[in-house]
């Protein structure tokens, strides 16, 4: 060896505090609105190359054999904090109506008896949520095309907001998608889950499945949906609870 | 770089050797491309930033299945502790923030990789330099690298020029193993390239196991970075970074006894 050790120490030395540096850095960067702009403008590069790649295509479906044993539930498990959706439950939600509003030419008022009557899709999906599980369950419902269809969007309409009974605060939990997404074939509303009517703990009476994006987009305990013409003025303006709160990507295809 | 290509320097007068003078010891010779040089400095700041985005990813839910689900009552093969804050980008809870990171960054890793493959097919990297020959496959061959290492006797002079087969290995197992199952289990990931691309599935055996692969190719590329980074400091830590930010490297000089 010809390096003398003091230079390796050097070295070392100077290692550690780059790694600092780095930290305290990275950090930092982290805070700053322009580099966090930049870093989430590959949201954009997400949807687009997605899209392009994918299309219409559809999500893997299972068999009742994959089914997961222990089905985890995300988000809330109740929507006690509502007193319509808990009246509802207390009446096996007969007298629940799902709103369609908005951008719409005839608003809808759906009982579940209306959305049970329509064609079911029924569907076995694999759920992953954004912290890195995921669980296989077998849901079944009307497609949101159809419900869409029936209520025909307004040529401004750009995105279905699915306004939900549960909440982690004081603001109600609500997400939205593109209509891209919401008139793709296993885009349901479920009211069934595994062949049981859809329990509390997963969203009941109704929750939306959007197969292609990850669980924070799956609403639960949807109450209203709305169309828009955009996302600004939604609460935070980024189409979601996550989205507003966290900063979670609203494009959860990844 | 190879001998036939590479251009020495004398190591008296710093000129350039004539192009027919031996390589040997003490001369400095040209030892990385530019395009070997960017793509290590690219991803020494990429490969950081996606292992400390993906530990707090991880920290979310460190836990790790095989199979196409997973979650808390399922049977997880591996449980860990949650990564320290100076192990995580950011240092303090986020999965938002560190999905931002590392979402961007697996572009950069993915294109920078794709662009190096591709520059070092039409360059002649892979064929010259990273090739691993049939004589360096004999057992023998690979057995004696194996004892130089443990001795830490290193190539000099001009055979110090190639890599030796323990290194192409290494490089190899970066360039056309870790680096390519990182990228595509963390695509597999992906619900909507599952959509798109579901073949991804079939081929790591569920999202589950993909996610336990991308965590255990991502291990896999730590210890290649600490072996690395020892290797470096063994064998002449300033010969070595000069190479790779210059591109000259002086060749060692030969043992004059043993």
């Amino acid at each position: 060896m010809t390096e003398p050790v003091s230079r390796r120490a050097l070295l070392g030395t100077v290692a550690a505090g780059a790694g600092g540096l780095l930290l305290a850095g990275c950090d930092r960067v982290n805070r700053s609105p322009a580099a966090r702009a930049l870093l989430q403008s590959a949201e954009q590069a997400h949807l687009a190359s997605q899209r392009l790649l994918g299309g219409q295509a559809l999500a893997p479906e299972f068999t009742r054999a994959d089914l997961s044993p222990d089905f985890r539930a995300n988000g809330n498990h109740q929507a006690n904090g509502n007193p319509d959706w808990v009246r509802h439950r207390e009446s096996g939600f007969a007298d629940w109506r799902l709103r369609l509003d908005g951008l719409v030419l005839r608003p809808l008022e759906l009982s579940l008896e209306a959305l049970r009557a329509l064609p079911q899709r029924r569907q076995i999906t694999r759920h992953d949520c954004v912290e890195g599980w995921s669980a296989i369950g077998e849901w079944a419902g009307p497609q949101l095309g159809t419900i869409l269809r029936a209520a025909t969007l307004l040529p401004a309409a750009r995105y279905l907001v699915f306004h939900c009974a549960d909440s982690f605060g004081p603001v109600p939990y609500y997400e939205s998608i593109d209509l891209i997404d919401a008139f793709h074939p296993q885009t349901i509303l479920a009211l069934a889950m595994n062949g049981q009517p859809l329990p509390v703990r997963h969203g009941a009476p109704a929750r939306l499945r959007v197969e292609r994006q990850l669980g924070y987009k799956q609403a639960k305990y949807v109450m209203r949906i709305e169309a828009r013409a955009t996302l600004a003025g939604l609460y935070g303006g980024k189409g979601g609870y996550w989205e507003d709160r966290k900063d979670y990507a609203w494009y959860a295809g990844i | 770089m190879t001998p036939a290509d590479s251009l020495a320097r004398d190591p008296a007068s710093g000129q350039p050797a004539r192009s027919d003078a031996a390589p040997r010891g003490g001369m400095l010779v040209r030892r990385h491309r530019l395009s070997t040089r960017l793509w290590h400095w690219l991803n020494l700041v990429t490969l950081t930033i996606m292992l400390m985005s993906g530990l707090m990813i991880f920290n979310a839910h460190p836990r790790l299945y095989w199979g196409a689900y997973g979650a808390n009552r399922d049977h997880a093969w591996l449980q860990l502790p949650r990564f320290p804050g100076w192990a995580t980008l950011p240092s303090s809870y986020s999965l938002a923030d560190a999905r931002i990171w590392h979402l961007a960054f697996a572009w950069v890793l993915a294109l920078a990789l794709l662009g190096y493959l591709l520059r070092s097919l039409r360059n002649g990297h892979i064929r010259r330099d990273l090739h691993i020959t049939a004589a360096e496959w004999r057992p023998a061959h690979l057995w004696r690298d194996v004892v130089d290492h443990a001795r830490l006797r290193f190539p000099a002079g001009a055979a110090a020029l190639r890599y030796n087969v323990l290194q192409k290995l290494a490089y190899c197992g970066v360039l056309f193993g870790l680096l390519p199952l990182v990228i595509l289990t963390g695509l597999t990931m992906s619900p909507g390239l599952n959509a798109a691309l579901p073949w991804l599935l079939d081929l790591f055996g569920g999202r589950q196991s993909a996610r336990s692969l991308h965590f255990l190719a991502a291990a896999g590329l730590v210890l290649f970075a600490l072996v690395h980074v020892t290797m470096v400091v063994l064998a002449g830590p300033v010969n070595e970074l000069r190479s790779m930010i210059t591109g000259w490297y002086r060749l060692p000089r030969e043992r004059s006894h043993d």
